[in-house]
């Protein structure tokens, strides 16, 4: 049938070849662990054999009691009998590679022997016919006297060493730094390269010959690398808040910093569009300012509503002009002034300020999806579902915390989850009765209903609160009331909404309180429902009336004026409120706490609420910089301020949260937010505007024309008529960006690629199902053997 | 650091970047530290000298870290046993907790740390003092002799695939990679 391998088994009775390699990888100890896998297997096997011996011999079934192997399961070294077949047997044990791999150097440098050498042989197999037949394929190339696990360790390195060499620089260096070796390992190994590098000088390696693209990619790769990293060590700035982020991380752990990366995140997005904004559209505009002088005088009013003396600044659509800048004789009113020459770069503003917007939206998304790919590739894992328990012993502790409260803080809080998640195992198998089940999902139902009866509750009062304001300021300019009054009606709308924001929040917590979900994670998703659903739909219905034009100014000359200081008030007052939390929601409640109810009990640092907050926050910046483009600046200040404000009052007045938080998977959530709702919302209501809605007649860049976008139109005409070879830009724009077509294949190769890519989750998935069994199956084999060995020296003693 | 700089030879930079995931600058302050462990006299070749364990318990870092004693024992190539640390160790574990480091290594090296009995496995025992080490060693809070029980028991359900009762290194990398928290948590920073 099959022929037995062609090796023979030389077992080495000594001791000294294992002894090369000193501490701290002592090989050559007896551990225990292999001790009792043995005896259970060999208890095990006893007990098959009498069982066997019972039903040949009586017939009838006889019951199997097993020996207790838990009480011998923990033999010391040096207790009972010491058969020397066991020593032998267990010295072969401690050499197998799956032991060895975790503690011998040896071991390692022979792993990573291989793995280049499989590099190098890429997938050259060799082909069937010329092999021996055996009852194990694998053994076919194995060959015990050669194996490189068998040699000294000098012989090992200069074996690694060699297959290193015909690796490429990049790929070299890359394997290099990623062995798990001692740096005095690592250096004698590079030694080991640089002699066997020399005398080979510029002689061909034996492998196919690498292209010199590959070469000429991997020499560029490494100089790349040198060049960051210089860069890196130049700019201090380019780390900012370093040592802040490394204190928070010390005392509060990963969950609490997230919140200040994602900060970190936004703050990096806003400098951005900021910069493209001023350069090309804000600079170049106060560089000409136009004809109108600024009549109001400057109040300390105008920081909180926007309106007075802001109204006609940089800060406001209204201000920007709708001609050529640098050309003099340019202008949408006058034709008298005598035509000169035209300028050698005409700067056309209204141009400039749709492409602008347009330019830093689209760099903004292609920011966001590559961040959210990055996030969701670390945070998403096929079949992560299973083996909680397993991964939050080994991945619990963050080695980032430092302080000695803290650390014992951390370990209270794993120990209770750990209590938690292995009370729900023990739940999970005995089920509630259906009382309590019905009771449970009425109480659901019940928190829900409120909810979202909230949630409607707030929309139709900020409804009829917009209406009933703009009710009233049109009263108040038909008596011409006092300034003060006036804009004190404008910011009546700002408040309320922002203090449905902060209360609504602390209300969904109450609710989850008597809710009582089964698993952390689940509150933490309901709450963020919940909140977001309320804060979408305000500011959906904000845009709506927006859009109809029912804004408290509605008889100024600009309405996009008007929108972008109703959004400047959203964005202030935001901010005020958000201080003002903090202030009551955390140091007070820390000083009541202390002072009166005299307990160590500190509010706790509530994430999910707070980078609720951000995203909304950055959502009113997105719909508002068409229409005010200096706004990103004010973001940029409120985030800046946030962040110290934010980080003295956690120092201060809180505590790290006693429940779990994957901070990855929470990140990965909290982009895909700001992305889907938040990004999306503003994208879906900016083009909006954009493709149909008319600009006011008088003020700003688009004046008199009929939607915003028409003056692509208008320029293509004007590109067409001056120079008529460029015909490529009206086809592209008649073909590929009005015609829908177009639109329609691109989702539907979006749709085809999402398609191909949960298949071939699907198909992992399988694959790993049928892995795990397999390696089952070879854990059967590998028991088997051992028994078997372990008899075969027994029976070799005996006769001895 | 300026003054450190010189101190550390340009050669020997150079190739500590080369062999490490660290940068310049962190190799830099991973000197200044090291040397400042060092008594007075001793600081001017602090490349070439070791630091008694106890010395490098007093770090910030690992002072309150439950793992420290087998931190310094994973780490330190000293041929006494005395868990000793050389400026070369220090790097070395500077290097694995840092912010560039594959996960490969960190979870190699996050094996070799969980692996009390250092035999090359997680067996229930090492599972056992894992765990006491991570609920806090008799503290008020801990977990009971049942429960204990249960927890190993399903870590091995869950993670041993080969059901030999020990977790080996290539099911441990395995459990490891699942969490994408864990290269976010096995960080030290300077």
């Amino acid at each position: 049938m099959s022929q037995p391998p062609p090796f023979s088994l030389h077992i080495s009775e000594d001791t000294e070849s294992d002894n090369q390699e000193l501490s701290p990888d002592n090989e050559g100890a007896m551990h225990t662990s292999f001790r009792e896998l043995i005896q259970e297997q060999s208890s095990l096997a006893e007990a098959g054999t009498e069982l066997e011996l019972q039903e040949r011999g009586r017939g009838h079934p006889a019951h199997l009691a097993p020996p207790d192997t838990s009480a011998s399961a923990w033999l010391e070294p040096g207790q009972g009998e010491q058969h020397p077949g066991d020593s032998a047997t267990l010295r072969i044990l401690a050499s197998m590679p799956s032991r060895t791999i975790g503690r011998s150097r040896g071991a390692i440098i022979s792993q990573y022997y291989n793995r280049t050498a499989r590099l190098r042989r890429r997938s050259s197999r060799p082909s069937l016919q010329q092999l021996s037949r055996t009852a194990r394929p694998s053994l076919r190339q194995y060959d015990l006297e050669s194996d490189p696990a068998r040699a000294t360790l000098e012989d090992k390195r200069s074996l690694l060493a060699k297959e290193l060499l015909s690796l490429s620089p990049s790929q070299r260096s890359h394997m290099l730094l990623s062995l798990p070796l001692c740096l005095a390992e690592k250096r004698a190994l590079r030694r080991e390269l640089n002699e066997q590098r020399s005398p080979l000088g510029l002689r061909p390696h034996p492998t196919a010959a690498p292209s010199p693209c590959g070469w000429c990619k991997d020499y560029i790769a490494l100089g790349c690398r040198h060049l960051w990293y210089r860069l890196l060590a130049l700019l201090p700035a380019a780390q900012p808040w370093h040592y802040a982020l490394k204190q928070i991380g010390g005392r509060f752990g990963s969950s609490v910093l997230s919140y200040f990366l994602f900060l970190k995140t936004l703050l990096m997005f806003n400098i951005f569009s900021l910069l493209i904004l001023l350069v090309f559209v804000v600079a170049l505009q106060a560089a000409y300012p136009p004809a109108k002088a600024n009549q109001q005088p400057f109040t300390g009013f105008e920081l909180l509503t926007g309106a007075g003396y802001f109204t006609h600044s940089l800060l406001y659509y209204g201000y920007y002009s709708n001609i050529t800048l640098n050309d003099p004789s340019a202008s949408s009113l006058s034709g008298s002034v005598a035509p000169s020459a035209p300028p050698r770069l005409p700067y056309n503003m209204p141009l400039a300020y749709l492409f602008t917007v347009g330019v830093s939206f689209f760099a903004t998304c292609i920011l966001l999806v590559y961040s959210m790919y990055h996030s969701f590739g670390e945070s998403y894992r096929v079949g992560s579902s299973a083996g909680d328990l397993a991964i939050k012993v080994f991945c619990a502790w963050d080695f980032k915390v430092l302080q000695r409260r803290s650390v014992k803080l951390q370990c209270e809080n794993i120990c209770t989850q750990l209590k938690e998640l292995l009370a729900e195992r023990r739940s999970r198998s005995c089920p509630l009765s259906l009382c309590q089940r019905l009771g449970r999902v009425a109480v659901l139902l019940l928190a829900w209903v409120l909810s979202l009866g909230t949630v409607l509750g707030c929309v139709v009062a900020v409804h009829y609160l917009l209406e009933h304001m703009h009710a009233v300021q049109q009263e108040h300019r038909a008596l011409a009331g006092s300034t003060w009054q006036r804009e004190g009606i404008l910011l009546v709308l700002p408040l309320t909404v922002s203090l449905l924001n902060t209360l609504m929040p602390h209300l969904y917590n109450l609710l989850a309180l008597c809710e009582r979900q089964d698993s952390p994670a689940v509150e933490v998703y309901v709450a963020i429902c919940r909140n977001l659903l309320l804060k979408m739909l305000v500011l959906g219905l904000l845009c709506y009336h927006w859009l109809s034009r029912i804004v408290i100014c509605s008889d100024e000359e600009c309405w996009e004026t008007c929108v972008g200081q109703d959004l400047y008030r959203f964005m202030v007052m935001d901010f005020v409120f958000t201080l003002l939390d903090t202030i009551f929601g955390e140091l007070v409640f820390r000083l009541i706490s202390e002072k009166r109810l005299k307990s160590k009990q500190r509010p706790e640092f509530d994430i999910a609420r707070n980078v609720l907050e951000l995203i909304y926050g950055q959502t009113l910046t997105w719909l508002g910089v068409l229409f005010a483009p200096l706004l990103p600046a004010v973001q940029v200040l409120k985030l800046l301020l946030l962040f110290y404000i934010k980080k003295t009052s956690l120092m201060q007045n809180c505590q790290a949260p006693s429940k779990p938080w994957q901070a990855s998977r929470m990140s990965t959530v909290f982009i895909t937010l700001l992305c889907f709702p938040s990004f999306l919302g503003a994208a879906v209501f900016i083009s909006y505007i954009i493709w149909s809605v008319k600009p006011s007649e008088t003020c700003g860049p688009f004046q008199g024309l009929e939607t915003i976008y028409k003056s692509v139109n208008v320029w293509a005409k004007l590109m067409e008529k001056s120079s008529p070879n460029i015909t490529w830009l009206t086809w592209i724009q008649q073909y590929l960006v009005e015609n829908t077509f177009f639109l329609f294949f691109l989702s539907g190769v979006l749709l085809a690629m999402t398609y191909c890519h949960i298949q071939v989750v699907r198909g992992q998935r399988r694959i790993i199902c049928l892995l795990k069994e397999q390696i089952a199956k070879e854990g059967e084999d590998k028991i088997f053997l051992i028994q078997k060995l372990h008899s075969i020296y027994k029976q070799k003693e005996e006769c001895a | 650091m300026g003054g450190a700089g010189s101190l550390l030879h340009r050669e020997a930079l150079r190739e500590y970047q080369e062999l490490t995931f660290l940068s310049k600058q962190e190799i830099l302050l991973a000197y200044k530290r090291f040397s400042e462990l060092l008594p007075k006299e001793q600081r001017d070749n602090a490349c070439s000298r070791r630091v008694p364990k106890s010395r490098i318990l007093t770090l910030p870092e690992l002072r309150a870290n439950p793992f420290q004693h087998r931190i310094c024992r994973v780490f330190s190539t000293s041929e006494e046993g005395d868990d000793s640390m050389s400026f070369e160790d220090f790097l070395d574990m500077l290097s694995v907790f840092s912010d560039s480091a594959t996960p490969d290594i960190k979870s190699h090296y996050a094996f070799r740390i969980f692996d009390f009995d250092e035999d090359g496995t997680l067996s229930r025992k090492d599972l056992e003092k894992l765990v006491n080490c991570l609920t806090g060693q008799g503290e008020e809070v801990s977990l009971s002799n049942a429960e204990m029980e249960q927890l190993i028991q399903n870590i091995l359900e869950e993670s041993d695939i080969d059901k030999d009762g020990t977790i080996n290194l290539s099911e441990f990398q395995h459990v490891v990679s699942r969490s994408p928290d864990f290269v976010s948590s096995f960080k030290i920073v300077l």
